[in-house]
């Protein structure tokens, strides 16, 4: 990954910075620039919107065969998480056993190393899921 | 060394990474005793970080945490000082991800810390000064480590991962710094070359001349300068590199093994080094009851300690553990692994082509 485009995702992935539009109230992550549902009456009327972490689970698997670099975590939990504004986000499901998953599963955002450019590049961190008891 | 004005803790929490090992798995790859060394060490196992965690994972959690216990505002903290051995880049500063990760970043100072097992405690002094002074009205002081012990080596059998981050401000506070003191001389007990990813270390030599001295030298020195007896404070909290090494420290100085038992961790997580007394602190503070007086003497190789003399206030007893959990409940939550997922966790075997 090009350094200034994870710079420039440093917001959303450390500390889940979406949109909002003025016009309709809707929450976007990652953030958008235009409203798809107001449209022009969105230009220039989007604000930022801090995530507050929290959400539970839709529907979870475990992955055996992963992708190369999370290979060390293997196998891993991936889930997609309704956050409480609404928006779904896909991540990593840590701290927690794949048998005591299960969907409506109430989850917070902790940050994690997520991967790295190489073993002398940058290291990439952002949010994974782990279980509340709320 | 005294501050003018009144400075303390208006925050506090710890992380420590789920997985653990013990000391027999570890000696059996090794063809030694692990379970008596174990015993000797007061070591029953150590906690290992996930290969997704590092000392930013862990003092970003613990800073959060602390924050939420605090409720102090990201844009009100002015300062974040983040103290560890093990920080993820050599150079580019653990302290301003962790700044951003909290949104209090831009407007504040930052920089990381490094003396060995005792960096989160020189954070605190930082910021209590810079609180004292007038400078800043919150601060940041974090300890964390994600330590290394070569394989095979006796650090194999201690070296954890934990950390544990303060708000350090002057009002609301749940516990009062009265007085904090230093030892420091050139010590050669334990040190890493730059490049290196294993320390090496003195053997012997860490305890007499290294260890025992300066705990021992620096505690003296703060019941000197107060005024005051081992037998004054509820609880002591001593720097951790095993479970031997403080009971020995705290019995030699008349300190009772109820004063320092809320604050050991080392024996369920193994020496968290930067981690060690601020997640010692963190326990005993747990425990803590309004009035109750807490001394703790950090200890980092090279070498020095810092003691401090803290008071808790009445606000302690409106800590909510809703949403922060408690050091012993975070200790609770693990899950045993072998060392063969422990060497791949901690990058001790290499992927074939990696």
């Amino acid at each position: 990954m090009p350094i200034p485009r994870f710079w420039r995702e440093i917001e959303q992935r450390y500390k889940g910075i979406g949109s909002r539009c003025k016009n309709c109230g809707e929450i976007y992550f990652p953030p958008r620039k235009v409203c798809p549902e107001c449209r022009r009456e969105s230009f220039q009327n989007m604000e930022e919107y801090e995530l507050e972490g929290t959400g539970e689970v839709v529907t979870y698997t475990e992955i055996h065969e992963p992708h190369q670099e999370f290979e060390m975590l293997s196998p891993y939990i991936l889930a997609i998480v309704e956050m409480d504004e609404g928006v779904r986000l896909t991540g990593h499901l840590v701290n927690v056993d794949y048998d005591e998953v299960e969907s409506g599963m109430r989850v917070e955002a902790s940050m994690r190393k997520l991967g790295e450019e190489s073993p002398k590049g940058l290291i990439y961190y952002g949010y994974k899921f782990w279980p509340i008891d709320d | 060394m005294k501050t003018k004005e009144e400075v303390g803790i208006k925050g506090y929490a710890g992380y420590v990474p789920r997985y653990r090992i013990t000391p027999k798995e570890i000696g059996d790859v090794w063809g030694k005793d692990g379970e008596s060394m174990g015993k000797g060490l007061r070591i029953e196992s150590k906690s290992v970080p996930s290969p997704d965690e590092d000392v930013v994972t862990i003092s970003t959690q613990s800073a959060k945490w602390a924050m939420q216990r605090a409720d102090v505002d990201s844009q009100d903290i002015e300062a974040i000082y983040v103290g560890s051995e093990s920080h993820p880049y050599a150079v580019k500063p653990t302290a301003t991800i962790v700044a951003a990760s909290l949104a209090a970043s831009p407007d504040l100072t930052a920089a990381d810390y490094e003396f060995a097992c005792k960096a989160g405690t020189a954070a605190f002094q930082t910021c209590m000064g810079m609180v004292a002074s007038g400078m800043i009205d919150n601060g940041i002081a974090i300890g964390a480590d994600t330590s290394q012990g070569a394989p095979g080596d006796a650090l194999e059998y201690s070296a954890a991962a934990g950390g544990a981050a303060y708000i350090i401000g002057s009002d609301d506070l749940l516990a009062k710094f009265r007085h904090t003191c230093s030892y420091t001389t050139d010590t050669p007990d334990f040190w890493r070359r730059e490049g290196e990813k294993y320390p090496q270390h003195g053997g012997r030599f860490t305890g007499k001349p290294a260890y025992f001295k300066h705990v021992t030298n620096c505690t003296n020195k703060l019941l000197d300068e107060t005024g005051r007896e081992p037998e004054d404070y509820d609880y002591a909290v001593f720097h951790q590199p095993n479970g031997k090494f403080p009971m020995k420290a705290a019995k030699r100085m008349g300190f009772s093994k109820e004063q320092i038992e809320p604050g050991l961790l080392v024996p369920k997580i193994g020496n968290t080094y930067s981690g060690a007394v601020p997640l010692g602190l963190a326990a005993t503070l747990d425990h803590a009851e309004p009035g109750d007086e807490i001394l703790v003497t950090s200890y980092g190789s090279g070498a020095g300690s810092d003691s401090f003399d803290i008071e808790v206030t009445e606000n302690i007893v409106k800590i909510d553990d809703e949403n922060v959990p408690r050091i012993e409940e975070i200790i609770a939550d693990n899950e045993f692994i072998s060392y063969s997922v422990y060497a791949k966790y901690r990058e001790k075997i290499s992927e074939g082509g990696a």
